[in-house]
């Protein structure tokens, strides 16, 4: 922020360079037509300007040609910005498969933060610097958006459902994050700091933390608290069925569809757990919509990644 | 033109007998009908513009310092709430649509002209009711009712805005109607459909989506209104709705509602360049077609308002795509525009100004939507004041100075009246810099990050947003300029002549202003539109 005339927001983070190229690109697109086209207009004003009250045009009606070179031109342009800016997209929908977890949830108006190893912050979000961040986000109330300029990434958060977003943090400082989504009074003030340090400092910040259990362990706590064991055991012994290695694999259901076991299934099977039957079981389980809260619900979520089948040996949910 | 003619046309005006106030209300002339249209819109275009003040106050300070959080969230709700539905989606239509469609196809009315009355008083009752919810405290939810904020968490008056916004919302599928039958079923002989002046294609095309994309916008809120009152479960996700549903059907209208705002202005664009150039309007077809190209694909490009709403990235990349299309018939017009200047005999007269600031405004309205359109970078703009830029050179620097522009070509033959020359031209200027000063900063705002609907912000954003009021303050008194000098003609104007502007077009034909039926005699058109031929042409000023 060194300039009192502010052009770009800091730039800390893997995407941020292309996105500035994109925003630079489709600048330069536009800015070429915004002044072609009015020094055109200009120009033509002052050249055919009338001369006498009863002056009149040439009788001039189209040209095809040129109809057609300026539909065609502005459709490649277009296409050209389309794809750059699709595949920049998918790239930042795909988390990496090594990326740590940190979870969010947003509510009038906070952010509270769980980091995997179970420490915990409001309104700030530390991160160490170049590793590969995921953040599953949730929403306890309104629709919010969790968004961090320097990063140049922004995902909606929303009540119902889990979202998720990926930055590498290729800069140490101190960044905004905005909450970008008007969600009422406080909306302006839902706002924090996202602190990138070096991977010892964020160590070092861990530890310092104070810390009840791992997500993953604190997910256990509860998935025995709420009586979750007494179906979905180990082996396929259960009333339910098993969870091991559930989470990414593909799932059949009782009404011959399959799907992928990811987040937002695992959410619905909990809260809202008629609405997915697995083939051969019954529909027996209780919803638990109202009972879990949004970080309760993604504290049993680290706990079910965190079950690997028997082959793999156990592993901790985060893993550097 | 010799004097009895003069006289006996004055003795023919819509304005005159029968005078009183019930002639008015009761009034079934599509030209009185268009007056006291733009009477209401007027005040509430000078509502909106208050709160608009009240917001860059505001925003002069980092801090929140001079609103509460609260009324500054409501500042911003019923300014959204009443230019868009209140001011921006009738201006153009029901005002200069209304008066000049049928005159343009050379008919006496529209259609159903109670029906176009009935569409002003609902228009009227659902004002009416905006303003009982001012008056209430307003709401602050934004003009955009995004759920599960507006169905559980809003406090405000949600419920009556709706009924109001809904109410208003019949009003535009009304005239919608009475256009497409007008234009369908009541074209002079001769005036074939590609006869037809372009205004009248947009308002057709303008009609088509509001008749099609209305009626869901209006269920939308109904459903929101339902579950607020009724709690039935649809959009928040506590009682098993789902909130990005909301977004999907606000948008299949809202959208579209974009062009319900725009074509009408573009459709005016057209009219004014052939004229002010005295020149064929360049790729007639092209033009027409265009407006019908942005009517059709405005309704399959909602998707690109979610690209970051959880939405499935393959249906972001087909919106993205269909949005990218948008751009083309939108950049046709624009360059078909340049060329109809080209070797025309261009008038250096205000409504020319107002026409050179519309295209200057439009086309940097028009090619930051590419930005938002492409996915990746709208990740980077999406909610920030990069869109609140955007969509601003689109509706006020396009809409409203195409609305300036043909409310300054047709002021003439409304009123029988002309009004200041240089004050006009003043304005145009006034209006077109201190537009950019208000909104072009708001891109660099948006990219830095600074999100929309903020009441308070990060320090370092404070420059631009200084220089953003500063260029509203400008724009404001370009305005009320505008304002003073057409009430001062309205009363003390010179009397206009039938022409003054040596235009073709049906509505040039007639007196000014025109006689109750619009001609005194049946027209019948031999000529297509804008037939300016410089051989032995005739162009009669005045």
């Amino acid at each position: 922020m060194s300039s009192s005339f502010p052009l770009f927001p800091p730039s800390a983070s893997s995407v941020a360079t292309e996105m500035d190229l994109l925003y630079l690109f489709i600048t330069g697109v536009c800015a070429f037509f915004t002044v072609v086209v009015t020094l055109v207009v200009v120009y033509f004003t002052i050249k055919y300007k009338r001369r006498s009250p009863n002056d009149v045009g040439a009788d001039i009606h189209g040209s095809l040609v040129l109809e057609l070179t300026w539909t065609i031109i502005p459709l490649i342009l277009s296409l050209i910005m389309f794809g750059w800016g699709a595949s920049l997209f998918y790239r930042l929908s795909r988390p990496p498969s090594d990326a740590m977890e940190i979870t969010v949830v947003g509510k009038q108006w906070m952010w509270k933060v769980q980091h995997p190893e179970g420490v915990r912050e409001i309104n700030e979000l530390h991160v160490p610097l170049g590793h590969n961040v995921r953040l599953t986000l949730g929403s306890e109330d309104v629709i919010h958006d969790f968004a961090i300029p320097a990063f140049r990434v922004k995902i909606d958060v929303v009540p119902g459902k889990f979202t998720t977003m990926w930055f590498n943090a290729t800069q140490i400082g101190t960044y905004h994050i905005f909450c970008a989504q008007y969600c009422g009074t406080k909306h302006s003030g839902m706002i924090g700091q996202v602190i990138v340090m070096t991977p010892q400092d964020y160590e070092a910040w861990l530890a310092g933390g104070r810390s009840t259990g791992s997500a993953a362990q604190n997910g256990e706590r509860l998935f025995a608290d709420l009586s979750c064991i007494t179906c979905h055991k180990a082996d396929a012994t259960g009333r339910g069925p098993s969870l091991i290695g559930l989470y990414g694999s593909t799932v059949q259901l009782a009404d011959g569809r399959k799907v992928v076991a990811d987040d937002n299934y695992l959410r619905e099977s909990i809260m809202n757990s008629q609405a997915k039957i697995v083939q051969g079981f019954q529909p027996i389980m209780p919803a638990f919509q109202t009972q879990i809260s949004e970080e309760n619900l993604l504290q049993l979520l680290a706990y079910l990644k965190s079950l690997k089948p028997a082959t793999a040996a156990p592993a901790p949910a985060h893993e550097k | 033109m010799v004097m009895s003619e003069t006289i006996k046309e004055a003795r023919h005006s819509y304005l005159d007998a029968p005078y009183g106030l019930k002639s008015w209300l009761l009034t079934r002339d599509h030209k009185r009908i268009a007056m006291l249209y733009l009477i209401s819109i007027t005040i509430f275009f000078m509502l909106g513009g208050l709160f608009a003040a009240g917001i860059r106050l505001e925003l002069l300070t980092p801090k929140g310092d001079i609103w509460s959080a609260d009324l500054y969230n409501k500042m911003f709700s019923m300014h959204g709430v009443i230019m868009v539905f209140f001011f921006l989606v009738p201006s153009i239509p029901a005002t200069l649509g209304n008066f000049f469609v049928p005159i343009m196809i050379g008919t006496k009315d529209l259609a159903f002209p109670r029906i176009n009355l009935l569409s002003w008083y609902l228009y009227v009752i659902g004002g009416v009711i905006a303003l009982i919810v001012l008056a209430m405290g307003g709401i602050d939810t934004g003009w955009t009712f995004y759920t599960p904020y507006s169905s559980f968490a809003s406090n405000t008056n949600v419920t009556l805005a709706i009924v109001g916004v809904f109410v208003a919302g019949f009003s535009s599928i009304l005239t919608g109607f009475n256009f497409i039958v007008t234009v369908h079923r009541m074209r002079a002989p001769g005036m074939t459909w590609f006869r037809l002046p372009l205004f009248v294609w947009a308002q057709y095309a303008t009609s088509l989506v509001m008749i099609l994309g209305t009626p869901v916008v209006a269920i939308t809120l109904t459903l929101v209104a339902a579950e607020r009152t009724l709690h039935l479960g649809i959009f928040d996700p506590k009682i098993g709705g789902d909130p990005v549903l909301f977004q999907h059907l606000f948008w299949f209208y809202s959208h579209p509602a974009v062009y319900i705002m725009i074509l009408p202005g573009m459709g005016v664009i057209s009219e004014l360049v052939a004229a002010m150039s005295r020149k064929q309007i360049f790729g007639y077809g092209f033009v027409a077609a265009s407006s019908l190209a942005i009517a059709i694909l405005g309704f399959l490009v909602w998707g690109h308002h979610l690209f970051v709403s959880s939405q499935s990235i393959y249906a972001g990349m087909v919106f993205s795509i269909i949005t990218m299309l948008v751009a083309v018939p939108s950049a046709v017009k624009t360059f078909n525009w340049a060329a109809t200047m080209y070797k025309g005999a261009v008038s250096w007269e205000s409504p020319t100004f107002w026409v050179v600031g519309f295209m200057g405004l439009f086309l940097i309205g028009g090619l930051t939507g590419l930005y938002l359109a492409a996915m990746g970078m709208d990740i980077a703009l999406h909610d920030t004041y990069f869109v609140v830029a955007h969509f601003h050179y689109i509706m006020v620097g396009g809409a409203i100075m195409a609305f300036m522009g043909g409310l300054h070509f047709w002021w003439p033959k409304m009123t029988g009246r002309m009004y200041n020359e240089g004050l006009a031209k003043a304005a145009a200027v006034l209006v077109f810099v201190g537009f950019n000063f208000t909104f072009f900063p708001q891109f660099i705002l948006g990219y830095l990050g600074m999100p929309r609907r903020y009441y308070a912000y990060p320090d370092e954003f404070q420059v631009w947003n200084v220089l953003s009021s500063a260029g509203a303050s400008v724009l404001g008194i370009g305005y009320m300029l505008v304002f003073t000098y057409m009430m001062y003609s309205l009363f003390r104007g010179e009397p206009a002549p039938a022409n003054p502007w040596g235009a073709k077009g049906l509505e040039w034909t007639t007196s000014s202003p025109p006689p109750t039926f619009n001609f005194d005699e049946d027209p019948i058109v031999t000529e297509p539109a804008y037939d300016y031929k410089p051989a032995g042409s005739e162009v009669i000023v005045g």
